[in-house]
């Protein structure tokens, strides 16, 4: 059967009811603070081989839902399963033993690498962290990775300062596969380099998770770069998710109200016409509305969005699971008018 | 005056000095911005578009420095004009937005108090005038409750509220030209919208020319009519901006176009592997010898490595700096 979700035999990694809750302010006992629910009952499901895209604004609980899958959070409720492994929980296996499954591609490959160490030494201490400490098997396999991501061996003894941005990203990402992990989670990974740079470093992605058989969990606020990488997509507001299918089901028929005014908000180069846009912006996540999250800034809502909570996930026909009042409504309404316009 | 363009600049270098040597990080840059019109200045980081505005509203410090070429402002040479002159115009006739708005803000004085800066300044109102004058600056670029609004400080708005403070103090002495650099990088796409919007709104109804300064070509090119493509400290590029997407002419633009995934390009025409430009920016103290882009240039020839190609006239319109363009 097919499940948007992802939840089939095949599947490598498993987010069941995660929530992620942190205390923020109150007294020294914790009194009188209050609850900031980063991550709310999220279920995501990684399938081998796949590339799951993940979208939605800061502060809507990406990179929360991100370190709990590198078991670097310890959830408030619910489960993730890596692997086999139960990574959160007094059950959770070991931290090194997921190190070796799970891995992450930064943001800034400024900020990511040591500069006090060469790209030797950088790739070189996981292996001796994780056991490798034969020097020939050390140097082979730092040789490899290097030639992977497109550097030459002998650029290995230099360090970050000496490399350009887009050699950086690809030192960043020999650092995240060197231990052969199954799964790479991928952090906004082109957009700090500068334009010209990026599509080496998709091209780079892709061609990586082919040969070596990865499954990426793809984070971006690029549209465009989530539709080009991703099999699947799931978009998040605030700490949940609203809508996920296949990535054209999401591209071309969004039925959440949130994912087509995140799709209708991107500019067209093509036509000099006014942004379609959304009101307002992502409320506090310390005091969320009541009803649906999105029911402030939805130009669809009506008495029901601001009375109940946003209903659960619900499949719809065409395979795909949207978090909406009036998602049937709102898709019989309007054909969006999506951006395949101006395509040869 | 009123025939002359608002801006025009003419064959503008701009020098980093380094102890007794100079290299030109702008060279050769010639623009024309008429009243009312909205201009994007596009480019990779260190391409030279931000210090070019630097240059605009003579704020470059060393080790920059104006090393030739003329800046006029509605027909003044804004080089020859006092320090006193050139203070005025800036807030007043010329106003700037920055990328983040946290960094262009004062922490430490409420949000009204640095509108209300305006119209003492430049309008001469009393602060008592110019508060009440806040409170309708904020109102227009829609903050909502603005008369509470102005007495919060930056740290209290979010990205995109102190966004819309840095318009309405940008907007406040009602300029000539708003320059926006890189205004919304910082912030998500929704806001990103909304500002892109409001900034067009208001800039239309007043009749403010925008220079809009970007990495991201399908933004400027949405929101300008013409754009111009820097690369290296020179551009590359001048066109009406539905064509420079449709048909660039030099193969910088042409790379660029062809290597972001776009919107809808995949439901279109299927997964394809993106079109690399190879190699990478090259550093201002090391710019090649002929045309800047020939190392990462498949199109490149002899005369391309010798000779920097000067700018030629396109028949559909538009200027493009090439010796082998379409």
């Amino acid at each position: 059967m097919h499940d948007p979700l992802g939840r089939r035999d095949d599947v490598i990694l498993s987010v069941e009811d995660l929530a992620v809750h942190f205390p923020v302010g109150g007294g020294l006992l914790g009194r009188g603070g209050r609850l900031l629910r980063a991550v709310d009952g999220v279920d995501l499901g990684l399938k081998r081989g796949e590339c799951l895209g993940l979208v939605g604004e800061s502060g809507s609980g990406k990179s929360t839902v991100a370190l709990s899958m590198l078991g670097l959070l310890t959830p408030t409720r619910g489960r993730i399963v890596v692997d086999g492994q139960v990574v959160t929980g007094r059950r959770a296996g070991n931290r090194k033993t997921l190190a070796r499954i799970v891995q992450m591609v930064f943001q800034d490959p400024y900020a990511s690498l040591n500069p006090r160490q060469t790209v030797r030494h950088t790739l070189e201490d996981p292996l001796r962290v994780h056991g490798v400490t034969a020097a020939s098997e050390i140097e082979d396999r730092v040789a490899t990775m290097l030639r992977h991501v497109g550097l030459r061996p002998e650029q290995a003894d230099r360090y970050p300062h000496e490399f350009s941005g887009g050699q950086r990203q690809r030192i960043g990402i020999a650092r995240a596969l060197i231990l052969n992990p199954r799964i790479v989670i991928c952090d906004e990974p082109v957009s700090a380099l500068d334009v010209s740079i990026r599509a080496q470093i998709i091209n780079l992605l892709l061609e990586l998770k082919e040969t070596l058989g990865l499954s990426y969990i793809m984070i971006s606020h690029d549209l465009g770069v989530v539709e080009h990488m991703s099999d699947r997509v799931a978009v998040m507001y605030l700490g949940r998710i609203v809508e996920t299918g296949d990535w054209r089901e999401i591209f071309e028929r969004p039925a959440h109200p949130y994912t087509r005014s995140l799709i209708a908000a991107i500019p067209d180069p093509l036509h000099h016409a006014p942004l379609a846009t959304t009101k307002g912006e992502l409320p506090n996540p310390l005091s969320p509305p009541n009803g649906c999250a999105f029911g402030p800034r939805c130009r669809y809502a009506e008495a029901v969005c601001h009375r109940e909570p946003g209903p659960p996930l619900e499949m719809r026909p065409d395979g795909h699971m949207v978090r909406c009042w009036r998602a049937d409504e709102i898709t019989d309404q309007t054909a969006l008018a999506l951006t395949a316009s101006g395509h040869p | 005056m009123t025939g002359a363009p608002l801006i025009d600049i003419e064959d503008l270098r701009i020098d980093l000095n380094h102890g007794s040597s100079q290299v030109p990080a702008v060279e050769g840059v010639s623009f024309r911005i008429d009243r009312g019109e909205t201009f994007g200045l596009v480019g990779e980081s260190g391409c030279g578009k931000s210090i070019t505005a630097l240059a605009l509203i003579g704020l470059l410090r060393p080790p920059l420095s104006v090393g030739g070429g003329v800046i006029r402002f509605d027909g003044r040479e804004i080089q020859r004009l006092p320090a006193t002159a050139q203070r005025a115009l800036r807030g007043n006739r010329i106003a700037m937005i920055f990328q983040e708005p946290m960094t262009a803000l004062n922490p430490v004085s409420p949000v009204g108090r640095q509108i209300a800066e305006m119209f003492v300044l430049h309008k001469g109102k009393s602060w008592r005038e110019a508060n009440q004058l806040a409170v309708e600056a904020l109102a227009r670029v829609r903050v909502p409750a603005p008369e509470r609004r102005v007495k919060d400080y930056p740290h209290q708005l979010s990205g995109g509220m102190r966004q819309r403070v840095m318009i309405a103090i940008a907007l406040a002495c009602g300029p000539d030209l708003l320059i926006a650099d890189e205004p919304t990088t910082a912030l998500d796409v929704t806001v990103q919208a909304e500002i892109i919007e409001l900034m067009r709104t208001l800039c239309a109804e007043r009749g403010t020319a925008i220079l809009m300064i970007s990495h991201d070509l399908g933004l400027v090119a949405n929101v300008c009519r013409r754009v111009a493509v820097m690369y290296a400290g020179r551009i590359v590029e001048e066109r009406g901006s539905a064509d420079i997407f449709r048909t660039p002419s030099h193969p910088y633009t042409q790379g660029l176009v062809a290597s972001l995934p776009r919107l809808g390009s995949r439901a279109a025409l299927g997964r394809t592997r993106l079109k690399e430009i190879a190699g990478v920016v090259p550093a201002i103290t090391s710019f090649p010898d002929g045309c800047r882009f020939n190392p990462r240039c498949a199109q490149a020839t002899d005369i391309c490595r010798a000779t920097a190609p000067e700018t030629s006239l396109l028949e559909a319109g538009g200027l493009v700096r090439c010796h082998h363009h379409a």
